[in-house]
């Protein structure tokens, strides 16, 4: 998980901080962390701590205030805020906590959402999504509006479209943390399926100790230092 | 835009009540805004519908309505004999010398009396202007206390049936027929025969002479000629022009008054726009922290946003429109203070009016929906996401 060569997402003394009441709170100190192409990630430790702002830098959603951040190479922390949408769209799949669907969207058109950025032609884009939506297991769900689904299935319909611009990186914030057990166990196979079939780098935070099982390797964060890196059983 | 319009039409889809009640605000001011360009519009096609472009109304220098002006027997006889006049049939000038005085007629369910122009016309009065035809009873008897009356005149006004008599300039006139002037302001008015009609006003001169061409290409040369002549001092107009002069105080009244009420309103209905908008900004932090993490630019935000608010305006807009259609059976009837007289006009809804209706309504749901879209577009990812 060290070694740069190897590294898709390259991270040296990364820090960052916000500014509360005139005073700046120090929320990512000097942190340096490589993983590889392939890996699946957990990142876990106490509520501030630091891992959602870690794994937000790493997203491009957000911006470090120094250090080095590069993922397959490339600096994003110089990128404008046009490029870096550009560059979430064609590298970074999102799978959030309480799923972020829209909820005046149907499953198919959620799904569909990220690839109105490319420039597929429509009948394309429905191959894709019904392709994707029958890799979750939901093709019988495709015009169904998120109201109208469990949160087992609203979380896969955010896993279709976290997947389906084939993204390198997919970033999962707490991707289990609304769901019952056996939900969660679904998520966390189709997680893990994800990363071992389709070679997709996974990096996940998660408060839940068994969710991060399904990782590779679990990186612990505190008060926004990293303190341990292990490899799961 | 890259997010879909579906995206956007369904959100202001879900919230029904609140886009109908900020769409009703907008459809109000539209419906004034309308109304009055209506209004303003009915108002000229009366006018100038009027007028006939083969016609030329001459008048005395200087005066600018038929009320204010005066001609002479003898002028009148010189304007006749221009070579440019067209003849009828029997060779005879088709001219009109006519006469305007005002008399006092009380409208049906009032108490107060208003001003009516009452024309005395030549018996070619009526072969000038084709639109004029008698609808009821007959034309009047030349020389005799005979009057016909307008449509408007007849629907408005008490004691103008046919077989009734007016009492005025010490003569009692008899009703025998109504005209329809094809809603011109001929049809506020109420004709009889000029000679007739000066004998009992004990007038001397007429007040205008209208002449048809005989070709009307002849514009130019008829009046040079006529106005060159120091015997006749009068000046000649285009008949069509002359009556849309008119009313050009009463449509500039309109319409100042109207566009003044407009965006004194539409500032009311921008801020229930704003307000709406903001709103539905606040409730969809998280999805808009979401289309921006998945790749969706500032522009596209910002567009969407913007989307949904002209999408109010253009429902506002095209309601009120649907209302102000409405107004187009209902007729007007005012003084028109450049005459001083009653004039009958309806409202008139264009092609124009609806284009510009709408561009109104749409720069309201710009306006109103800027701001809101601004914040939606500039708002942290991070921090909107956070909203979830």
């Amino acid at each position: 998980m060290t070694e740069t060569a190897n590294s898709l997402v390259e991270i040296r003394n990364l820090t960052k901080g916000y500014t509360r009441g005139g005073q700046k709170v120090p929320v990512l100190d000097n942190i340096t962390l490589n993983i590889a192409r392939g890996d699946f990630i957990a990142l876990m430790g106490p509520s501030g701590s630091g891992k959602s702002t870690l794994l937000n830098l790493i997203a491009g959603i957000d911006k470090p205030d120094s250090g080095v951040l590069k993922i397959d190479g490339e600096d994003i922390t110089v990128l404008s805020e046009g490029q870096l949408a550009d560059w979430r769209a064609a590298n970074i799949g999102f799978i959030f906590q309480f799923y972020n669907l829209m909820p005046v969207l149907t499953a198919f058109e959620n799904v569909e959402l990220p690839l109105l950025l490319t420039n597929l032609s429509k009948s394309d884009r429905r191959g894709r999504v019904e392709m994707t939506l029958s890799l979750v297991g939901l093709s019988d769900r495709m015009e169904h509006y998120p109201n109208e689904l469990s949160g087992g299935q609203q979380q896969r319909v955010a896993i279709a479209r976290a997947i389906v611009t084939d993204p390198t990186i997919l970033v999962c914030d707490e991707p289990t943390g609304d769901l019952d057990k056996q939900s969660a166990s679904d998520v966390l196979t189709m997680l893990k399926q994800l990363n071992v079939e389709m070679g997709k780098t996974i990096i996940m935070v998660t408060h839940d100790a068994h969710a991060a099982e399904a990782a590779k390797h679990i990186v612990h964060l505190e008060k926004g230092e990293l303190i341990d890196e292990s490899l799961t059983t | 835009m890259k997010v879909p319009f579906s995206y956007v039409f369904r959100n202001l889809w879900t919230r029904k009540l609140t886009t109908l009640l900020t769409a009703g605000g907008m459809a109000l001011v539209a419906f004034v805004f309308a109304a009055v360009l209506m209004l303003d519009a009915g108002l000229n096609r009366t006018m100038v519908g009027t007028g006939s472009a083969e016609n030329v109304i001459f008048i005395r220098k200087g005066a600018e309505t038929e009320i204010q002006s005066g001609l002479t027997r003898d002028q009148a006889a010189l304007v006749e004999s221009q070579p440019q006049v067209a003849r009828g049939t029997g060779g005879q000038p088709m001219v009109s010398k006519e006469s305007l005085v005002l008399i006092s007629l009380t409208k049906t369910g009032q108490d107060k009396g208003s001003n009516i122009v009452t024309r005395g016309v030549s018996p070619m009065g009526f072969a000038l202007r084709p639109q004029v035809k008698i609808v009821e009873g007959r034309l009047f008897q030349p020389g005799t206390s005979e009057i016909v009356v307008g449509k408007s005149i007849h629907d408005e006004f008490d004691g103008v049936a046919i077989g009734q008599k007016l009492r005025f300039a010490q003569r009692e006139w008899l009703v025998v027929g109504t005209f329809d002037a094809g809603k011109s302001a001929f049809d506020s008015e109420v004709w009889g025969d000029v000679e007739q009609l000066m004998q009992a006003f004990r007038r001397t001169n007429y007040s205008s002479i209208i002449v048809k061409m005989s070709n009307v290409d002849n514009f130019e040369a008829l009046t040079k000629s006529v106005e060159d002549d120091i015997r006749i001092a009068l000046e000649g107009k285009r008949e069509r022009l002359f009556y849309e002069d008119q009313s050009r105080a009463l449509s500039t009244f309109i319409s100042f008054l109207g566009i003044f009420l407009s965006v004194i309103f539409s500032v009311g209905a921008m801020i229930g726009a704003a307000i709406t908008m903001y709103s539905s900004v606040a409730m969809r932090t998280a999805e808009i922290g979401t289309l921006r993490a998945l790749g969706f630019r500032q522009p596209s935000i910002l567009a969407a946003f913007l989307t949904e608010s002209l999408l109010l305006g253009l429902v506002g807009g095209l309601a009120g429109l649907a209302c102000a259609a409405f107004l187009q059976s209902i007729t007007i009837s005012t003084m028109n203070f450049q005459s001083f007289s009653q004039l009958a006009f309806s409202f008139l809804l264009t092609f124009k009016i609806v284009v510009q209706t709408v561009i109104f309504s749409l720069l309201m749901g710009f306006v109103g929906g800027f701001l809101p879209a601004v914040k939606a577009a500039r708002m942290k990812i991070v921090d909107s996401l956070r909203a979830a």
